[in-house]
């Protein structure tokens, strides 16, 4: 055996990773190029734009009713949210007010949402530390709330339960008593996970202290949702800026903002874990304190001249719809800003320093959702030049486009 | 046929390996694809398993209509796996390109891009559709490499289905 005086110092080179477009543990095409130094991430690039299929641009062409379950497919898992907060946009450019009743179906429409897509979401979580027991666990348990809107609204993922001026399907008493049923059996369950993700180690131990955004970052950057309020910022649009029955659960003061000071995935874990369990509560009231009443106001087709802002809190966080109405039965210009194009800035950073084997941990805390944001950003596939067009370029270009094939 | 062919042909059918490839969907269909391997349907008791690589995998089960960008990916993808592959386009996205199509950046379907075995229609396919279309998909593959079953499947008694809600509901 030779032994040296000297210990050899040894500076891991620098590689850089490239993750993506597919990839076991992403479920949707995104890219991310990690430059990583042994362990440790010095820099992460993100790169989507896989998915970007010109929502926007389609929905120029189709009229308002068409839209609505144009945009409920912009995301099959928050389909809810951005289909009521559309509904909601036009009723506002419309001026209406819709029905008591509606109001509360469709917030209890949106709360249902949250809660299957959380325990998504702590599925994904535990199959991303490796922990596939409780993933298999959560996903069972997850059957029952997708039962509950399946019988709810009829489908399973696209609920179509939002129409301009109310709602499509009223709840009848014995739907009532499923729902509460199934709720009860919810919150049970609910209460198991929310043990397991603090007291068992085989997760806490992979989250804890991981990731972390510190709240100073986290308000800079502009983090929205779970992960803003994971690192203590009090951004939550149910409670600061409440639309639709939001308002009567607000005041009924049994409600509050979850909030997270740990700033890690843990916190996010736990304020998502914490917030399905209030939003079963928020479902048992809103079911408990059902108004009479019809549940669809007539609204005219065609809509006139308006400028409206909607805004509502998706499981991820903050969605913004942007509507822009001329007079006639389709819209002149809609926009839809979604929770995470906020939190991929924030997520860069959180990425930073960490380890590599904690990077698909870090990468779901977010929840992200790609076909959400995917953005124009055009990328020639044979060099990989990316070529960022300004608007009105891509406007003509657009235009041009559609010109050519009539 | 040699013997060691249709053994090999039997552990085709009776084992394949999925791949699961998003071209651009909306998540809708994804998440029903997991909903379909987890506990309550158990994809996995037919032989199908989810791996991670094309280059492990008989099955590309692809989601949504394809954009512009997602092609030449799909493409390159496709002509990684190893023959025999099939492609089974899950969702109406996949199918014909739903309510994407006449974008500019979606071509619609995705046997616009690479060749397409199966279709199951459905905005999106319940858990149960997905089920339904792989077991279909493994019949006809059986009977395309010639090792028919003899034997039917049982259809499953009345008083059996009670008795597995009620295991499934405790
Ligand atoms: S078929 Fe429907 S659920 Fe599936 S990807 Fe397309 S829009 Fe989404």
């Amino acid at each position: 055996m030779t032994e040296s005086d000297e210990p050899r110092i040894v500076i891991p080179p620098r590689v850089t990773i490239p993750i993506g477009p597919q990839h076991p543990a992403l479920k949707e095409p995104g890219m991310f190029k990690l430059t990583v130094e042994g362990e440790r991430i010095i820099d992460a690039e993100v790169n989507i734009g896989y998915n970007h299929r010109s929502i926007e641009k389609i929905a120029e062409g189709r009229t308002f009713l068409q839209v609505l379950y144009l945009a409920e497919r912009i995301c099959g898992i928050c389909s809810a949210t951005h289909n009521g907060t559309l509904a909601q946009a036009v009723e506002a450019a419309a001026e209406v007010e819709i029905p008591e009743r509606a109001k509360f179906i469709r917030t209890l429409t949106w709360e249902l949402e949250r809660i299957h897509s959380h325990i998504l979401w702590l599925g994904v979580a535990f199959h991303e530390v490796g922990f596939d027991t409780a993933f298999m666990y959560s996903w069972r348990d997850r059957e029952v709330v997708m039962d509950l809107l399946e019988t709810l609204s009829g489908n399973r993922v696209n609920y179509a339960m939002n129409t301009i001026g109310g709602v499509r399907r009223d709840v009848t008493d014995s739907l009532k008593e499923t729902l509460l049923k199934g709720l009860d059996k919810l919150e049970e369950r609910m209460k198991y996970y929310r043990d397991v993700a603090i007291y068992e180690k085989t997760f806490w131990n992979r989250v804890d202290g991981v990731g972390v955004l510190p709240n100073k970052i986290a308000k800079s950057h502009g983090a929205v949702g779970p992960t803003g309020r994971g690192s203590n910022v009090p951004t939550d649009v149910r409670f600061n800026d409440p639309t639709q029955a939001y308002v009567h659960l607000r005041d009924s003061g049994e409600f509050e903002m979850v909030l997270s000071d740990r700033e890690d995935v843990a916190g996010r874990a736990i304020v998502r874990v914490v917030e399905t369990i209030e939003a079963v509560r928020m479902c048992r009231w809103l079911l408990h304190n059902l108004p009479d009443g019809p549940i669809r106001e007539r609204v005219r087709p065609r809509i006139q001249p308006n400028e409206v802002l909607a805004r509502y809190e998706a499981p991820r966080g903050e969605v913004i719809h942007y509507l822009v109405t001329n007079g006639s039965d389709k819209p002149e210009r809609w926009k839809v800003r979604a929770p995470t194009h906020a939190n991929w800035v924030s997520m860069a950073y959180t990425l930073r320093g960490g380890y590599l084997a904690d990077a698909p941990i870090i990468l779901a805390a977010i929840d992200p959702c790609f076909s959400c944001t995917d953005r124009v950003v055009l990328v020639d596939a044979e060099d990989e030049t990316i070529q960022l067009k300004p608007l009105d370029v891509l406007r003509a270009e657009s235009n041009k486009w559609y010109e050519s094939r009539t | 046929m040699g013997f060691l062919r249709k053994l090999i042909n039997r552990a085709r059918v009776k084992s394949p390996y999925v791949f699961h490839f998003n071209s651009g969907s909306c998540n809708g269909c994804d998440i029903e694809i997991i909903a379909a391997l987890m506990p309550r349907l158990d994809l996995e008791r037919f032989g199908i398993k989810l791996v991670g690589s094309p280059r492990h995998a008989d099955v590309m089960l692809c989601t949504g209509p394809v954009t512009e960008q997602i092609k030449p990916r799909l493409q390159r993808i496709y002509e990684q796996m190893a023959e025999p592959k099939f492609v089974v386009a899950i969702g109406s996205c996949a199918c014909s390109g739903g309510v994407f199509r006449g974008s500019y950046n979606v071509l619609g379907g995705v046997d616009q891009a690479i060749p397409v075995t199966a279709y199951i229609p459905g905005c999106p396919p319940k858990p149960s559709a997905i089920t339904y279309g792989a077991y279909k998909l493994l019949e006809v593959l059986s009977e395309q490499l010639g090792i028919s079953e003899d034997v039917a499947a049982e259809p499953v008694a009345e008083e059996q289905t009670e008795s597995i809600k009620e295991a499934v509901e405790a």
